[in-house]
């Protein structure tokens, strides 16, 4: 049989406020364990939130991104149940009046094709704290830093059908919170979390199966397997005869296969009402039209303008618009060396080469962006080749000196000087009497073998159009 | 001296006919020769409560003449009070040392009043009775056999003992009201989001309201001056500029309109309390006031719609006494959930218990709109009834209880408990201002009347109180504390 795989996310990204959701305490990540906790994150009887404008901003901002009905009142309530890391006994949260409501974003798979994914609602809620179960001789630690942190729930419609596109749709949002700087979205610190919802059902068939949650998966990749692995286990149940659970499950990299956590029987009962401590946050169209007029250009505008003002393809422009911060490079690169082409070219070559290989983010680049722009502009003016190019590149990794220093150190300048590349042509004709009867016999292949002899001959450091220019005149 | 209203002490403080060091040791010394009988303070400060009062006294000399300063005061255990325990009346608080203040206290400081310690309560102001305080019962100070009311009923004991000058209560469905009226006092609770809460221990936050416990409208008038105001750190706090809550008390009820709620005079009101009400309504008639019958059409509704908000909001609220941050914990905990199990099954009493799951089960799934929903909407109609009622009326007043207080151990069934507030509980569902003044005695017992204002009319509850004690005497009521007074 074959079948079809429905898919929804909840992401939980924490919203880069300087304080807390409810309290005035400052929320940095890797703080000395309950170093960040006041009164109030402590639950101390008598203590009372009091709400964070900054996060309804951040929240807003997000809305308007995703072209999102914003909720003009929207209403705080409390989940409650009981857990060490959580100190009030209840989690505020918004149930039935998020600040986001029905948006979509648009996402951009790998063979250059787009989706729209429909988001249902995002709504802000407080963070847990933590709770550590090593190091303490049989009882827990806990940790309340990270209590009420402010954070984003973005849930989506379950339109995602595949691993592939929900990594996509993970890699937008990723890409639109950067962008619009409301959070970092570190999945590896937590600072974006994702929840899959995933169920199976036979092509053609427009009920939904019963579905499993796979809960906090901290990377992208994770989320690929995790998902691939899931659906795979259910068709093997259901092909067996048997039937999927409707449970939570966690996923086990290790071993690439999901587990169950709790199945329903275990399911909390969670006691929503609304928060009688707060009231309802109210925002008006003004509110909304400022938080508009501070958004700044999102990933598919940039996109667009990238491949109109820079003439980049559209595969281009998406690779260099993912993040925010690489798109800044680029332009900042693209700007000051005045050629965006070959700065794409350095950019999504050697540059990203070089990130990838050590894991690093751009803004953790050896290279900042006015130097690479002084390097393409010294190709640029033919003070060296792109070749070596590729030297000073790789000396700048590890030498925080400037372009021209490198180049002029390691004597690495172009040759330019018509006497002396003669002498090179010259050399490159005595020592390849065959090749150069080729040419003239009409093989004109063999002039770029000359013109490579004559390079290396030069060290790489002879102008290439100068040297062909001549070796023509020569044998021709 | 003792009997002195607040207003008065401060004027004896004033004219120098005592200093604040000198009252604030009359009544520590008043407080250890009484307290063990009538049990209305747990914790009595005796230190800091000197301290402060010599600070008073400097600042007096100096020339600060602020309307309550050096007054002795207590403050009902429910309000953080910073490095003194703050046991919300509860073994799950007993050995909790607060490490802030309260708004309230805050203010009381601020304004220079002397704190001679904290009152005792219903657990968590959970009660009518103050019986279910793990300090054990308050005792009636006019007659011994019997209830204080609750669940401020340390506080109203303490004021009509005369073991303080002023003292503060809470009220989330009659507790600062109910036990001024069996003690024979005067108990104000303001507009909701009049007073700030932060501090104060929560039990049903959108009904939860602080006031005076006093000796007279007058001092009503001056705690309310301090007590009240927008506070950031409570969003619930009014944005509503405050008054002198003193400047209307001269004003006449020359042609002022009474309002007389049928309901609040029907079955269940006791003859000697029916009586002395409509006798003080004859008085305000003399005063120039006009009375007219009011329909509360929903005023039967208010308990019940109460028993499902207030034990909602509370199993909520309860549950960050887990025994994991302060607080009691229960012994050797085999594992996480029997600590939970353990701690809150020692720690909590059988009142708090019961509310918590009466309120667990009105949230629970499938039970929400038959419970929790219809409730608020209960809570809209009965604004409505009094919405409608202001339209004609200035005031609304009946009586405060349907009877005087009751003996220690006569009320079992939770229920009968839980109809003591049926004139008071509609009030904080509404969120109004409400006062209970002293009216009357019944066989030896003080009746409490009941006035109550419209939104954030508290200047006008306060003066139609004032001009009632101006032109009785009823306030000036003694108990013979069980003959063993001085």
């Amino acid at each position: 049989m074959e079948w079809e795989t429905v898919i929804g996310l909840e992401v939980h990204v924490s919203l880069s406020t300087k304080s807390k959701l409810f309290s005035g305490t400052a929320s940095e990540f890797g703080a000395e364990p309950n170093t960040q906790a006041n009164i109030f994150d402590l639950a101390m009887p008598g203590t009372l939130p009091v709400f964070n404008e900054e996060a309804l901003r951040m929240a807003v901002k997000f809305g308007l991104a995703i072209d999102a009905e914003i909720g003009k009142r929207s209403v705080f309530d409390r989940k409650n149940y009981f857990y060490p890391d959580l100190p009030k006994g209840y989690q505020v949260t918004q149930l039935d009046f998020p600040t986001v409501g029905k948006g979509s974003l648009t996402i951009n798979l790998e063979d250059g094709s787009e989706r729209i994914i429909g988001v249902t609602r995002a709504h802000i809620e407080e963070n847990a704290g933590k709770s550590l179960h090593e190091d303490f001789h049989g009882m827990s630690g806990i940790d309340l830093n990270r209590a009420g942190e402010p954070l984003l729930e973005i849930v989506s419609e379950p339109e995602i059908r595949n691993a592939k596109e929900a990594v996509a749709y993970l890699k937008k949002l990723h890409s639109i919170v950067r962008y619009l700087d409301i959070s970092d979205a570190i999945m590896a610190q937590g600072s974006m979390r994702c929840d899959v919802n995933v169920s199976i059902r036979p092509k053609g068939e427009t009920e939904l199966g019963t579905r499993t949650e796979i809960k906090n998966i901290n990377s992208f990749r994770f989320v690929e397997k995790a998902i691939n692995s899931e659906v795979q286990r259910q068709q093997d149940v259901i092909e067996d005869g048997g039937r999927v659970e409707q449970e939570t499950r966690r996923y086990d990299a290790d071993r690439d296969e999901t587990f169950s956590m709790r199945s329903k029987e275990f399911a909390n009962d969670y006691r929503y009402f609304p928060e009688p401590d707060l009231l309802p946050v109210e925002i008006d169209d003004e509110y909304i039209d400022t938080v508009r007029a501070s958004l700044p250009e999102l990933p598919d505008a940039r996109k667009a303008r990238f491949v109109t003002d820079y003439g980049l393809s559209d595969y281009d422009a998406g690779v260099l618009t993912a993040t925010r911060e690489m798109a800044d490079y680029f332009e900042s690169v693209a700007k000051d060396s005045g050629d965006a082409k070959l700065t794409a070219n350095w950019v999504m070559g050697d540059l990203q080469a070089l990130l990838n290989k050590n894991d690093w983010s751009i803004g953790q680049s050896p290279i900042q962006a006015d130097r690479l722009a002084m390097l393409i502009a010294r190709i640029k003016d033919n003070t060296i080749s792109g070749k070596i190019a590729k030297t000073v590149f790789e000396t700048m990794i590890e030498n925080s000196s400037g372009v021209d220093e490198i180049i002029e150190n390691q004597g690495l300048k172009q040759v330019t000087d018509s006497g002396a590349i003669e002498k090179l042509v010259d050399e490159v004709i005595a020592n390849n009497p065959d090749q150069v009867q080729q040419f003239k016999d009409g093989k004109e292949q063999v002039l770029g073998y000359l013109v490579g002899q004559a390079m290396k001959l030069s060290q790489g450091k002879a102008n290439p159009g100068q040297v062909n220019q001549l070796l023509r005149e020569k044998i021709s | 001296m003792i009997e002195k209203t607040a207003a008065e002490l401060a004027s004896a403080l004033n004219n120098g006919a005592i200093s604040s060091v000198e009252l604030t040791q009359v009544y520590l010394d008043r407080i250890s020769a009484h307290n063990e009988q009538l049990n209305a303070f747990i914790t009595v400060c005796e230190e800091s409560a000197l301290k402060q009062a010599q600070a008073a006294d400097e600042k007096r000399a100096n020339g600060d003449n602020s309307p309550l300063l050096g007054v002795p005061m207590a403050h009902k255990d429910i309000f953080c009070t910073e490095g003194v325990t703050t046991s919300c009346g509860s073994r799950m608080l007993s050995n909790f040392t607060a490490p802030y203040n309260a708004t309230v206290v805050e203010n009381f400081n601020a304004a220079g009043a002397v704190m001679l310690g904290k009152t005792n309560m219903d657990e968590f102001a959970m009660g009518s009775s103050n019986e279910t305080s793990f300090f054990g019962p308050v005792r009636n100070p006019w007659d011994l056999e019997r209830v204080p009311g609750g669940s401020s009923g340390g506080s109203a004991a303490a004021i009509a003992a005369d073991l303080c000058g002023m003292a503060t209560g809470t009220d989330t469905g009659g507790s600062i009201r109910q036990p001024a009226a069996f003690c024979g006092i005067t108990g104000f609770k303001p507009s909701y989001g009049r007073v700030s809460r932060w501090g104060m221990i929560a039990f049903a936050s959108s009904l939860d309201q602080a006031g005076p416990i006093c000796k007279s409208a007058e001092d009503a008038a001056l705690m309310t001056n301090v007590m009240a105001g927008l506070d950031i750190k409570d969003s619930t706090s009014a944005d509503i500029a405050i008054e002198d809550y003193t400047a209307q008390l001269g004003q006449s009820l020359e042609g002022i309109k009474i309002g007389i709620p049928k309901q609040h005079f029907a079955e269940g009101l006791s003859a000697g309390v029916e009586q002395s009400i409509r006798d003080a309504l004859a008085e305000y008639e003399k005063l120039g006031a006009t009375l007219k019958e009011i329909d509360l059409p929903n005023n039967h509704l208010s308990v019940s719609a109460y028993y499902v908000v207030a034990p909602a909001e509370a199993s909520a609220n309860l549950s960050r006494y887990d025994g994991v941050r302060y607080g009691y914990r229960c012994e050797n905990p085999v594992d996480l959930e029997d600590m939970y199990k353990r701690t809150r099954s020692e720690g909590f009493g059988d009142e708090v218990k019961r509310r918590i799951m009466v309120g667990t089960y009105a949230l629970s799934a499938g039970f929400y709109d038959a419970y929790y929903r219809k409730a608020q909407k209960i809570r809209r109609l009965i604004k409505n009834d009094f919405d409608e009622a202001f339209k004609e009326v200035d005031v609304v007043i009946g009586p405060t209880s349907p009877h005087t207080a009751f003996k220690l151990g006569a009320k079992t069934d939770p229920v009968a408990m839980y109809l003591e507030d049926i004139y008071t509980i509609a009030v904080n569902l509404a969120g109004l201002p409400g006062i209970s003044i002293p009216a009357g005695v019944s066989d030896g017992l003080p009746i409490g009347m009941h006035i109550v204002g419209n939104d954030f009319a508290e200047s006008r509850v306060l003066n139609v109180a004032h001009q009632f004690q101006l032109a009785t005497d009823w306030h000036r009521q003694k108990p013979t504390l069980g003959g063993a007074g001085d």
